[in-house]
């Protein structure tokens, strides 16, 4: 009886060392956001405090994903597609706008971030697509879902927001490669691509606001007016190297401390945490999320059935690009595109999108057992 | 559940491609780490050391300025707390948009900003944009701070000095050290926007008064904003200076003057101390010690009063009549003449076709040194000077400290000139001529002298030959310790001549003022001896116009040198009134007023028992 009520089969298959790895990260990421701005005055509720509530949510979002059928959630992915492009559309035309973006809906006190939900759902939207979809031929493989992305992209450029467009083309890529790209399609696609690459470069660097073109210009060259655009790459380097072996200690980062790294509560939070923990701190955080993705990709990798490998693959190539792009960019190997790192950085809509897709993914490994029940 | 499980072909490729993403995770993990090793490890100290520079800023504790005195302990020169402007350039990410908002803030010149912001220098150092902001400025610009990247508003002290144009000449100003001074050794520990003594004992001092600079290190955030310092290299202040002036005397000298330009020189003949040195025109040093635009700078330097020329030691007049006063000693003492020896004056000197006029036309008659000083003769002393000679005049005139510098401690004393056969060939690659000896014996021709030099010349007389070296800080205070360094007075040489050469000078000088040239000078308090003199400034004054009918800047300069009281001297005064005309009209009663007004400021007791005598 209760078993039908509540579902806890598998509770036994729980892998508890991926929960002590999301724990580690979340307890890293609270800290080095109460370091960078323990020291801020004023009345609002201190970032460290606002971070555990949103774990708190995260984790809600986390159980509720875990406990429910993910097929069942997959069922949902068209209308949830359907609600989000509206609410990306919504974002454009009345969005809060911050930093010269529109990116957030206000809800009251809160305001959250339709884009960082959007890749949660597509990653739904093509899964359920290729476990529906007759696998044959590359239009249905490539450019059906190609188009089925299309909207949400093209609605996330336009606020504009760099980082969640390319998360979302990392997981179509990502998803492509699961479901098996046989390499003569994928060898026309990049040759399609190339061809089009001078007219979509056009395009694309056309469409990029001012600060966005500087910012990558600042890359290709880093001291490129390092006082403006090449300000936070610079400064965010500055604050790793300067952490060398042992770092500086928890809250002596004089780079974070003083301000001179901004977002160092957001995007920049690995640059905080490289500063005062060192090169030590840095490899064992890296060890975390390598344990982390390494099991969410032995769990896409056992997966009972399509949809909930193409789940898992998906969620764990957002994973890891998100913390190869943010850390990457904090320490100057790629142009900032304004993407959080996953488990760390402040920020409600990101920490509880993140923690649901854990749940999700835990979810299908819950399940992938459950024909011996 | 409506799913198909995953079919065993399909399994194995999913499991393949998932190994493809493995190693690529992996892969992408490991240039992380490297890239970040690289970071850490390999430019670690480069990138520490950046931070470092980020965080902290060395800021200047400029010290205060040690304060000056004058005898009696009156403030001559303090500090006041000033609001000082800086920019950090490090800080600045926008120049051109931080001029524009200064200079709208504090309606100041932008291009003057745009030329402090491009001075060299370290971008890590604040520079000082504008000093002496008002109040009202300061807070300006702190309420607009967090627009203001960079910029600091430091409260510094302020040169002040609460007597104004009073002693301006002696005490002088003080300014930013210039370029040229920065590549000097002794400026060798100062900066870019050091201040230092610019003139007068501010300058001469500078190394006593200016103090050393300390040090801040202080925690910047990336606004520049100060959050905590880190190192403090306290500043030491200045040492105070005594001077010898008693401040009520100069501004009586100062007020004699006047409107006009001359100089007064009083001093103590026994120490060499200098009671009151005044220079007219003056300058407000309060105006000088602050930044000036060129505009005013060029007024003041082309002003033709030459407020800046501090005519007591650096202006070169002719003597006049008072160089009888050396020629004096000279003729007793050199045996060209005896006291009783007399010349007779008839109004005029032959020296073969030219013939050497006498001041009175008519003639002194018969005349021996003591008629001759008193009343001026002219002849008598061209007499002298034809049997004496030009170098032995030069040798006593010298002795008397003319033609070299007094010592006093002034930037930039002038010595005047003391001919002689030797100098002429020197300077001017010609012969002496014996016709230039006889102008030289009254004064004139190629002699000239500072009223310093006259001042301390009579007061040699006072002293019976023994000269002291004018001085002008009496000592000088330790801040740090709070000891007193009294400057001693340095006897500077001894004329010799007989007692008895001076009794009778001096007492010649006594009659001047009571029965000869300067009878103005003659005082009911106190006992005055003196010497007037009237130099010559252009040919057109040999036409013997009406002094009324001659235009002002051709006119004669008055002299008049005294001493009192006669029995047991305790001043030396010397006069110089520029186009004023005779000496013993213009130059004698500036001269007892000091006198006067010396002798009621001093102890009761003094006053008392020198007009009791």
């Amino acid at each position: 009886m209760i078993d039908r009520l509540i579902d806890n089969r598998g509770l036994d298959n729980f892998d508890y060392r991926f929960l002590a790895l999301v724990a580690a990260i979340l307890g890293i990421g609270v800290l080095s956001i109460h370091s960078v701005t323990h020291a801020q005055q004023g009345g609002v509720a201190p970032y460290y405090l606002k971070q555990l509530v949103w774990i708190f949510l995260g984790g809600v979002a986390f159980v509720v994903m875990l406990v429910s059928d993910y097929h069942r959630i997959a069922r949902l992915a068209y209308p949830a597609y359907g609600v989000v492009l509206l609410m990306l559309a919504f974002v454009l035309l009345e969005g809060r706008t911050s930093k010269g973006a529109q990116r957030w809906i206000a809800l009251g006190p809160f305001s959250f971030q339709p884009s960082e939900f959007a890749k949660l759902v597509l990653i739904l939207v093509l899964a359920h697509y290729y476990s529906k979809a007759p696998r044959v031929g590359w239009l249905q493989r490539v450019v059906m879902p190609g188009l089925l992305m299309l909207p949400g992209l093209v609605l996330i450029l336009k606020q504009p927001d760099l980082g969640s467009g390319l998360s979302f083309v990392a997981v179509y890529a990502a998803m492509l490669l699961m479901v098996g790209v046989r390499s003569k399609a994928l060898g026309v696609i990049l040759l399609f691509s190339l061809m089009l690459f001078p007219f979509a470069w056009e395009g694309v660097w056309g469409s990029l606001h001012d600060y966005q073109r500087q910012r990558i210009m600042a890359f290709v060259d880093p001291d490129y007016d390092p006082g403006g655009k090449g300000y936070h790459a610079l400064q965010s380097r500055i604050a790793i190297g300067s952490g060398e072996l042992m770092g500086k200690g928890l809250y002596g980062g004089t780079q974070s401390q003083l301000k001179f790294l901004p977002e160092g509560h957001t995007d920049f939070v690995f640059a905080v945490y490289a500063e005062e923990w060192g090169f030590l701190g840095v490899l064992l955080l890296l060890v975390l999320f390598v344990g982390l993705i390494w099991l969410s990709l032995e769990i896409a990798s056992k997966a009972k059935d399509q949809l909930g490998a193409l789940l898992a693959a998906g969620i764990t190539a957002m994973l890891c690009f998100c913390v190869v792009v943010n850390i990457g960019m904090t320490a100057g190997m790629f142009p900032i595109v304004g993407i959080p790192l996953p488990l760390m950085s402040y920020g409600g809509s990101a920490t509880i999108m993140t923690m649901a897709s854990l749940g999700l993914l835990l979810n299908v490994k819950r399940r992938r057992l459950s024909l011996f029940y | 559940m409506a799913t198909s499980g995953l079919h065993d072909s399909e399994l194995g490729e999913l499991q393949r491609r998932l190994m493809l993403l493995r190693v690529g995770l992996l892969l992408v993990v490991s240039l992380l780490a490297l890239r970040l090793w690289h970071l850490q490890i390999r430019e670690g100290p480069y990138y520490l050391d950046l931070s470092e520079n980020n965080r902290t800023r060395s800021v200047l504790l400029e010290p205060a300025r040690g304060l000056i005195y004058d005898r009696h302990g009156v403030l001559l020169a303090n500090n006041v707390p000033s609001f000082s402007l800086y920019v950090t350039l490090e800080d600045v990410k926008d120049r051109d948009a931080l001029t524009q908002k200064l200079s709208e803030l504090l309606g100041l010149d932008s291009a003057m900003i745009r030329k402090k912001l491009a001075g060299r220098g370290s971008k890590m150092l604040p520079r000082k944009i504008k000093d002496r902001l008002t109040l009202r400025d300061a807070t300006l610009i702190e309420s607009h701070r967090l627009d203001l990247p960079g910029v600091m508003i430091q409260v510094e002290s302020q040169r002040n000095y609460p007597g104004g144009m009073a002693a301006s000449h002696l005490i002088g100003y003080v300014g930013e050290i210039s370029p040229e001074q920065l590549e000097k050794p002794e400026f060798a520990d100062l900066h870019q926007g050091s201040i230092v003594g610019q003139y007068g004992v501010e300058k001469s001092f500078d190394r006593h008064v200016r103090g050393q600079a300390g040090q801040k290190s202080v925690e910047v955030d990336a606004l520049g904003h100060e959050k905590r310092t880190v190192l403090v290299d306290k500043p030491q202040s200045g040492n105070d200076l005594y001077l010898t002036i008693d401040i009520r005397l100069q501004k009586v000298a100062e007020d004699l003057l006047g409107e006009e330009s001359g100089a007064i020189v009083a001093l103590d003949p026994t120490s060499g101390d200098i009671l009151a040195m005044a220079s007219r025109p003056g300058f407000d040093p309060n105006v000088l010690s602050r930044e000036l635009t060129p505009k005013q700078w060029v007024e003041i330097v082309q002003n033709e009063g030459r407020p800046l020329n501090n005519r007591a030691s650096q202006g070169q007049y002719p003597p006049g009549s008072t160089f009888k006063v050396p020629m004096a000693v000279a003729a007793l003492e050199s045996n060209t003449m005896s006291p009783s020896s007399s010349v007779f004056c008839n109004g005029g000197y032959q020296f073969g076709k030219r013939v050497y006029h006498d001041w009175k036309a008519t003639g002194h008659g018969s005349v021996d040194l003591h008629k001759a000083l008193v009343h001026s003769c002219d002849v008598y002393f061209y007499t002298v000077g034809q049997r004496m000679g030009i170098d032995t005049m030069a040798e006593y005139a010298k002795a008397f400290g003319l033609g070299h510098e007094t010592g006093i401690e002034l930037p930039s004393e002038r010595v005047g000139i003391v001919p002689s056969t030797a100098w002429k060939m020197k300077a001017k690659k010609e012969p002496w001529l014996p016709g230039e000896t006889i102008s030289a014996a009254i004064g004139q021709g190629y002699v000239t002298v500072t009223p310093l030099q006259m001042a301390s010349m009579i007061g040699t007389v006072a002293n019976d030959g023994v000269s002291y070296r004018p001085r002008l800080v009496q000592a000088i205070m330790d801040r740090m310790t709070g000891n007193l360094q009294e400057m001693p007075a340095v006897a500077r040489g001894k004329v010799h001549a007989k007692p008895e050469t001076f009794r009778l000078v001096k007492e010649a000088l006594a009659a001047v003022v009571t029965e000869g040239t300067a009878t103005r000078a003659k005082s009911s308090i106190v006992t005055i001896a003196g010497k007037t003199g009237t130099a010559q400034t252009t040919a057109l004054a040999k036409e013997k116009k009406a002094e009324k009918d001659i235009p002002k800047k051709f006119r004669d300069h008055a002299w008049f040198v005294a001493f009192a009281p006669v029995e047991s001297p305790k001043i030396a005064v010397a006069v110089l009134a520029e186009h004023m005309g005779h000496g013993g009209s213009a130059a004698a009663p500036l001269a007892k007023e000091v006198i006067e007004t010396y002798m009621k400021l001093m102890p009761p007791s003094v006053p008392e028992e020198a007009s009791g005598s």
